[in-house]
């Protein structure tokens, strides 16, 4: 039974986890954190392939495209950050209908620079062609999506759990007031975690490009999926990220193969499942509606 | 000398609620003053509008001569205001020693410095350096809260209800810790537990409907029947 097919379900459905880890992980980070919920997560993975792609065409380097990408998230979320959503902070509902707002706008911007159609991101020619296991066919492009998301897995890790800005950070989910009780300024501490989840966001649509193609739903479709991964493995929760996008990659790719018409219902029921089971989702700490 | 931290008629409210309407507190430089009175009186208020986390709406807080109202929290905290809440504010999700690391304001280093000591204090937490903060009883999470100000140079303490939710024998384990706190800090301690507060007290403050109703020496207190049994609800 396990035959070629299984193994491209399956990382096919590994790859697709991975940027759903990409985009979930930032999200969660920066609810947890600052009880924001930033629908403009996905806007900034479709502005990350995007600019990846333009960057690669340009450049013809796709490290450079990478970087961009990365670069560009950093810098904007930070923007985001100072200029929209620290002059709201506080009020949760100012601050929802602010990030769908900027959302719509975002989706309607790229439509205006790069126009409403599919774009070609091509692969580097190095990630063109499979490697053969036997019978079964693995593409590389995918086994590198795969391969970078576990990259930027482990470097997250290690930063949060080795770095004292990382530990601020968790220890920020947890209780912000009593982090600056200590002399941290919190702020920044938002303004950096912000900034580092867009970019996750952001490289993560770039290396999207090549396999998923350009165009401006990727936004709408991602953070749909990367909200319900994020509930499944509980907010604020970075090993919850981690695991909830995995399942929904997998669930998507096996899903949608066997049972097309109910991909999307597949989520939804797992999301629904673990809320009746789990509130907290998977890893999660306190309810969905315990506030601070 | 100069009062440590002074309060002058400071107004509190907190959505719309006028909760402290004027108190005047002075905190010297060494010992252990207190906050008495009820549940509601203004006493948590208190400690977190000198914190920051509440504005005060009127008076003044000075701490070190310095004008300190309208400060956001982390400047007061830098100033080297440790501060301990009566939930005590500890991050259960993260080790001990990550707790410490945390609160190692002035660098790792030196925060290694004082660790021995810290320890030394309370020797559950060097056994536990590498357990969840959350799994530790509500003895050690408050010993881990005391510690967490000594890994970092302070120069003032607040502390919340040190012995809410505890056992009468760690209760007593916790006012050992903070009666050999006071020799290195000044503490202003709010405590509903009378014998405790008068156990470690040096002066008092009695906070009522938010505004400060008495003030003395502690051991002036035990003379005071009235006072106790009208604000406190001691049994004479």
């Amino acid at each position: 039974m396990f035959d070629t097919l299984f193994f491209n379900l399956l990382l096919n459905g590994l790859a697709h986890g991975m940027l759903i880890f990409l985009i979930a992980s930032g999200l969660s980070l920066i609810f947890g954190l600052m009880r924001v919920v930033n629908f403009t997560h996905g806007s900034f993975f479709m502005f990350g392939a995007y600019v990846g792609r333009s960057i690669f065409l340009a450049t013809d380097s796709f490290v450079l495209a990478i970087l961009g990408g990365l670069l560009f998230g950093f810098v904007c979320g930070a923007l985001v950050e100072r200029i929209a959503i620290r002059p709201f902070f506080g009020n949760r509902v100012q601050l929802l209908l602010l990030t769908l707002g900027m959302m719509l706008v975002m989706n309607e911007l790229v439509k205006i620079i790069w126009g409403p159609t599919i774009l070609r991101f091509p692969r580097p020619d190095y990630f063109i062609g499979s490697f053969m296991l036997g019978d079964i066919i693995l593409p590389y492009y995918r086994m590198f999506i795969v391969g970078f998301g576990l990259a930027v897995l482990v470097v997250v890790y290690l930063f949060l759990n080795k770095t004292r800005l990382g530990i601020i950070i968790r220890a920020g989910v947890e209780d912000s007031d009593m982090v600056q009780s200590f002399g941290i300024n919190i702020k920044q501490v938002f303004t950096f975690t912000f900034a580092l989840g867009v970019s996750l966001a952001s490289v993560g649509g770039a290396i999207s490009g090549p396999f998923l193609g350009v165009y401006p739903e990727i936004a709408m479709d991602n953070i749909l999926v990367a909200i319900i991964a994020v509930v499944v493995g509980g907010i604020g929760s970075f090993g919850g990220s981690v695991a909830g996008s995995l399942l929904i990659g997998l669930i998507s790719s096996f899903g949608g193969f066997y049972l097309p018409q109910a991909a999307m219902a597949f989520n939804v029921i797992l999301m629904a499942l673990v809320l009746l089971i789990r509130p907290q989702g998977l890893f999660g700490k306190g309810g969905l509606a315990s506030g601070r | 000398m100069n009062p440590l931290l002074q309060l002058n008629e400071v107004n509190t409210h907190i959505q719309g609620f006028h909760i402290l309407q004027g108190i005047s507190i002075q905190v010297p430089r060494e010992g252990v003053t207190v906050l008495l009175g009820r549940n509601g009186a203004g006493k948590t208020t208190t400690l977190r509008t000198i914190l920051g986390f509440n504005t005060p709406s009127g008076g003044e807080i000075k701490f070190d001569e310095k004008v300190i109202n309208g400060w956001p929290p982390f400047r007061i905290g830098a100033l080297g205001i440790g501060y301990v809440p009566e939930d005590r504010g500890i991050f259960g999700s993260l080790t001990v020693y990550e707790n410490l690391k945390v609160a190692a304001r002035d660098g790792i280093r030196e925060m290694e410095g004082r660790l021995e000591k810290v320890y030394q204090l309370f020797p559950d937490l060097k056994r536990a350096r590498k357990q969840q903060a959350g799994t530790l009883s509500g003895g050690q999470q408050q010993m881990l809260a005391l510690a967490r100000i000594l890994v970092s140079k302070n120069r003032l303490l607040l502390i919340d209800e040190p012995s809410s939710g505890l056992a009468p024998i760690i209760v007593d384990r916790v006012a050992e810790a903070i009666t050999e706190l006071k020799k290195e800090l000044p503490i202003l301690l709010v405590e509903q537990n009378y014998n405790m507060a008068s156990k470690i007290g040096d002066n008092y403050y009695i906070i009522d409907q938010g505004r400060c109703v008495h003030e003395g020496r502690m051991e002036d207190l035990e003379k005071e029947p009235e006072i106790k049994q009208r604000y406190l609800g001691v049994a004479v």
